[in-house]
Formats: structure tokens, C-alpha cells, sequence
């Protein structure tokens, strides 16, 4: 009986957070990044997974800079709605774009 | 005198103007990984020596983000070698490449502050540039190592991501 009560506890509580907020992976391998646009709602976060050897960034100028070591991931959570490209700082010719829906 | 001068002078134009176009019979594998890393490193002493001469932050980052980038490259170009057993040879076009760097340096340490800033921002543009051309039309075409020839091609995209960080860090020092 306890038991059921923990389980619906539990099951309240997954219910309570956001069960629908995703984590998205971007990868970038060979100065690229894949998928190179992502749709996505406010809430979900973007997990970008760097396989090379050189260093990058996920960049919006003036909004987000997200540094991504050699072999490193880095991550964001989405925190308001629209469309926005990005780019890697170091390697400009790298090009990403994001949609977020409310 | 004069005429050993002006032979040297057009000796060196020649060689600045064209250092790459001396391959133009196709280079061996062996020789283009030897182009390859040749030219990573010319572009990090030309940094090394922007690191102790500058004091304008943008060229500071731009120059360690090339020493990072290019030995990252080399490493990379030094495995393969290493795992395909195969020797990188010493030839014309690195050794013309070789040559016209020491000459570019010799320029630049004549250089100080916002003048040598400019010339060394401008000489990155050219010089990927021209790299990013020779990688295009010569030693991608001709690599016939699948391995090398893929490391070339992100080799290419690097130069190329780097001509671009180049050309807005210029922008900026106007």
C-alpha cells in the first residue's frame, strides 16, 4: 500500500515537470554541424557534441556563446521564442540555425 | 651588384607571387603531406611572432586561435603519416612556401603597433587565401590516399573558416 502511494507520488511529480521539454543533440564532426537546423521549443535544451580536435563555439553575437573543447559537449536551455542563426567564432564558415517555438 | 639584387628581388616576387604553382606536376602523397604540414607551420610562427608583438586583444585571440587550430591540424597530419607509414618529402613548393614566409616575417619585424597589426591581419587573409586555393585545385585532387585526402578537405574547411575570422578581425582594425 505504501508502495502504491510512492509510485503515485512519483508519477505526480514526473507529471508536475515539463515531460515534454527535449534535449537535442547537434553534432559537429569535420567543421560542421548536424543536424544544421533544429526545431525546438521554449524549455528544451540544445546539447551540442564537439568530435573533433579543434576547438568551437555555438554563437549568437550580442545573445549566447557557448565554448565547445575538443571533444567536449556544451548545452542550452531554450528560454525564449524565435529564429536565430548561428555561427562557431573561430570558424565562421560553421553555420547553424535554430527555431524555437513558444 | 645591382644585378644580383634585382635577380634576387625578381627571384622572390616570383616565388611570392607563385610559390604554390611549381607543384603544377602532381605532387606525390608523400610530398603533399610535407606541403601540408609546412604550411600549418608557417602560419603558427607568423602567429607566435604576432603574439609577442601585438598588444591589440582581437589580433591576440585571432593569433592563439590559429597556433591552437594549426598544431591541432599537424598532430593530426603527423598520426596519419605515422599509422600509413608514410615519410613526408621535402620539396620545391614547400621549400618556395618555406621562403616566402621567412621573407613575410623579415617584413613584418620591421613593423610596429596598428602598422604591423594591419600587415600581419592583411598577410593572414592573403596567405589562407592562397592555401585554401592550392588545397582546391592541387593537393586534394592529387592525394590519392583516401585518409589524406579527408583530412585535406577539413583542412581546407579550417583555412577557409580561418580566411573568414581573418577578414572580420581586419575589419575591425579599421
Amino acid at each position: 500500500m505504501r508502495k502504491r502511494h510512492l509510485m503515485v507520488a512519483a508519477a505526480l511529480s514526473l507529471a508536475a515537470t515539463p515531460a515534454w521539454a527535449e534535449t537535442i543533440q547537434v553534432t559537429i564532426d569535420k567543421l560542421a554541424f548536424s543536424p544544421a537546423s533544429v526545431e525546438a521549443k521554449v524549455g528544451d535544451t540544445i546539447v551540442w557534441v564537439n568530435k573533433d580536435a579543434f576547438a568551437h563555439t555555438a554563437t549568437v553575437l550580442g545573445d549566447w556563446d557557448i565554448l565547445l573543447p575538443p571533444g567536449k559537449s556544451g548545452r542550452l536551455t531554450l528560454k525564449k521564442a524565435g529564429a536565430v542563426d548561428y555561427f562557431c567564432r573561430f570558424h565562421p564558415n560553421m553555420k547553424g540555425h535554430l527555431t524555437v517555438k513558444p | 651588384m645591382l644585378i644580383r639584387s634585382t635577380t634576387a628581388l625578381a627571384a622572390l616576387l616570383l616565388f611570392a607571387a607563385t610559390p604554390l604553382a611549381r607543384a603544377a606536376d602532381k605532387p606525390t602523397d608523400p610530398q603533399i603531406a610535407h606541403i601540408a604540414y609546412t604550411a600549418g607551420t608557417i602560419d603558427i610562427e607568423a602567429a607566435k611572432q604576432a603574439l609577442k608583438k601585438s598588444r591589440n586583444k582581437d589580433v591576440l585571440d585571432f593569433a592563439k586561435d590559429m597556433v591552437r587550430d594549426h598544431e591541432a591540424v599537424n598532430r593530426q597530419a603527423l598520426d596519419l603519416v605515422k599509422k600509413l607509414k608514410v615519410k613526408p618529402e621535402d620539396n620545391d613548393t614547400s621549400k618556395a612556401l618555406t621562403k616566402a614566409a621567412a621573407a613575410e616575417r623579415a617584413k613584418l619585424a620591421k613593423l610596429k603597433g596598428a602598422a604591423f597589426d594591419k600587415a600581419y591581419v592583411d598577410n593572414e587573409v592573403a596567405y589562407h587565401k592562397q592555401v585554401d586555393s592550392a588545397l582546391e585545385t592541387l593537393l586534394i585532387p592529387s592525394a590519392s590516399n583516401a585518409e589524406l585526402k579527408s583530412l585535406l578537405q577539413t583542412g581546407l574547411k579550417i583555412f577557409q573558416g580561418h580566411e573568414q575570422h581573418a577578414e572580420h578581425v581586419a575589419s575591425m582594425l579599421k
